[in-house]
């Protein structure tokens, strides 16, 4: 019975893989490898002397076109909290929870999004920071939606994890692009997408997803993951070093 | 010199950091304090997240009570007997402490509360400091007035649980020096600091402990009570960053040498008149910005769940 039903399970599989591989091609107009990009690197290694780096994404088209980037961060929940004033002081009162809020976000385009493409494409594909979709748990208590959801972008953007300006696809020639993306010093952990549209006649007629890890390495990383997965060792580690250290200072300095 | 910090997850310039632990250093060598109420507004003011500020502060309180109560053992001016009593308390009051810290935390209001505290005493000891000091600097210059009795009994003295104290000479309720401590435990925990400028007074006036020996005998239970909260931070909310603590006990260290030799060359009225204006004008700096309209109205926390 199961064995049946596992064969069934898979024929209906292969059977939307080829339906979606069919619908692709029609639709694309049957051209192989309309685009092509990658990334100079595919890690970014925080370091203990980690200042931020720069990636470079590199690609070609199969002709005049053009070409969004968008770079999307491991999505967390966020909490926006307003203040109000109570006798006098400023308070966190009311709040909006938001859910699946990426930690970073930066678009790139080799020339301004309205331009060549419809509000309901960029809606779509989730194309530029009025585009992206932040769902609230919750409806606020007060204030209107959109405040809180201004509130939370401005801080990112101040966190410089969300970008201020678009960023700019350069093209060389009619076919290959690049553009650089650059990540802060402060930049999340995780996993992260970084999608190229290409676009013809505001329409996205290919997509490529392409994987980029952060992640950090080397001491860091280990004093982060004995942190994470042994905290009470790590306390005591702690504690102990201090003392330790704080006696050495002690009789060090007594002879000075 | 940029150095990642692996838990407060950004990247500091360790000079600016060591720089900042050699300033506090020097001035907790300076007049005796252990200087967190001046670190962990600091350090939030740099941009490292408020818990992890504190966490790591009790952290690095730790060598900077060892090393100060290096001296003083050397120079038998610990009363262990009540540092003991005074650590029971102190126990409590952190295991309290980090429970209340959490539970703000979760709550959005733990960035008003950190605030609140630090305004409220820092303001309160801070004037008592300045107002004491500067009389004693008035009094230097008239002639000496008689200073009544040695011990003025209150109704705190009569309380349950008698004990004796052979080093400091006093027959008190136990619960005193315990209950002393505990407010310091809830301290470390909540703001961060080693809670000195509080027990000092509070054991010279409600305890009425000799002079000599307070310095050394607080020190000696706020190493315990800062172990402790490392521990109960690092484990409960994880806002413990050796790198950071390493980087600002190297800093405090070699300060607080310098501070302690700057601080035997000048009086201590004037040393605690400069205190004085120093813990009041970190309260007028932290209160005003509790009442000045906030330049964004919104504030943001990523991952935790409200």
């Amino acid at each position: 019975m199961t064995r049946r039903h596992g064969l069934i399970a898979l024929s209906a599989l292969a059977g939307a893989a080829l339906a979606i591989v069919l619908a692709v091609f029609t639709s694309a107009g049957a051209r192989a490898q309309q685009l092509v990009a990658d990334l100079s690197s595919h890690l970014i290694a925080i370091t203990t002397g980690f200042t931020g780096t720069e990636v470079v994404l590199f690609g070609s088209t199969d002709g005049p076109a053009d070409v969004a980037v968008v770079v999307t961060g491991p999505r967390t929940t966020a909490t926006v909290r307003r203040k109000s004033r109570i006798a006098g002081i400023w308070v966190n009162r009311d709040k909006v929870v938001f859910e699946q809020v990426p930690s970073y976000y930066i678009v790139a385009t080799n020339r301004p999004l309205e331009q060549f493409v419809r509000a309901p494409v960029l809606e779509r594909h989730q194309i530029g920071l009025a585009h992206l979709r932040m769902e609230p748990k919750e409806p606020p208590t007060a204030g209107t939606l959109a405040d809180y959801r201004a509130a939370l972008v401005r801080s990112k953007q101040r966190a410089g994890l969300y970008g201020v300006t678009l960023g700019q696809v350069s093209f060389l020639g009619a076919r290959l692009f690049r553009t650089n993306i650059y990540f802060p010093a402060n930049v999340p952990t995780g996993l992260y997408n970084v999608e190229v549209f290409l676009i013809r006649d505001g329409d996205v007629l290919s997509a490529q997803t392409t994987p980029l890890v952060v992640s950090k390495v080397g001491f860091s990383a280990e004093v982060f993951e004995f942190a994470r997965s042994q905290p009470f060792s790590y306390g005591l580690a702690a504690a102990l070093g201090a003392l330790l250290a704080g006696w050495l200072a002690g009789t060090v300095f007594r002879r000075v | 010199m940029q150095v990642y910090l692996p838990i407060a997850e950004m990247s500091v310039d360790a000079l600016v950091i060591l720089a900042l632990g050699a300033v506090v250093g020097f001035l907790s060598g300076l007049f005796g304090v252990g200087g967190g109420f001046l670190m962990t507004p600091l350090l939030i003011f740099l941009g490292v997240p408020p818990a992890v500020a504190v966490g790591t502060q009790a952290n690095q309180l730790i060598a900077a009570s060892v090393s100060g109560v290096l001296a003083h053992w050397r120079r038998n001016n610990v009363d262990v007997k009540m540092g003991v009593v005074m650590l029971i308390g102190g126990l409590v009051g952190t295991t309290l402490g980090v429970w209340i810290f959490g539970r703000l935390q979760r709550l959005g209001q733990i960035d008003l509360t950190i605030s609140l505290t630090y305004v409220f005493l820092l303001g309160t000891i801070g004037s008592l400091m300045l107002v004491e000091s500067v009389r004693a600097l008035i009094r230097r210059r008239s002639p000496q007035l008689s200073r009544g009795k040695l011990h003025h009994h209150i109704w705190l003295h009569g309380l349950p649980l008698k004990m004796r104290f052979q080093k400091s000479k006093l027959y008190i309720s136990a619960l005193l020096p315990a209950g002393i401590g505990a407010i310091g435990g809830v301290l470390v925990a909540i703001m961060g600091i080693g809670g000195g400028f509080l027990l000092v007074p509070a054991m010279i006036y409600l305890l009425n402990m000799p002079v000599g020996l307070v310095a050394g005998t607080s020190l000696f239970q706020i190493i315990f009570v800062t172990a402790v909260t490392t521990l109960l931070q690092a484990s409960s909310n994880q806002t413990v960053d050796v790198m950071l603590a390493f980087l600002l006990l190297v800093g405090g260290v070699v300060g607080a040498q310098f501070g302690t030799r700057a601080g035997s060359r000048i009086r201590g009225e004037v040393a605690r008149t400069l205190l004085g204006l120093l813990v009041v004008s970190v309260a007028l700096r932290l209160a005003w910005d509790l009442v000045a309209p906030p330049d964004d109205l919104f504030s943001v926390i990523t991952g935790i769940p409200g």
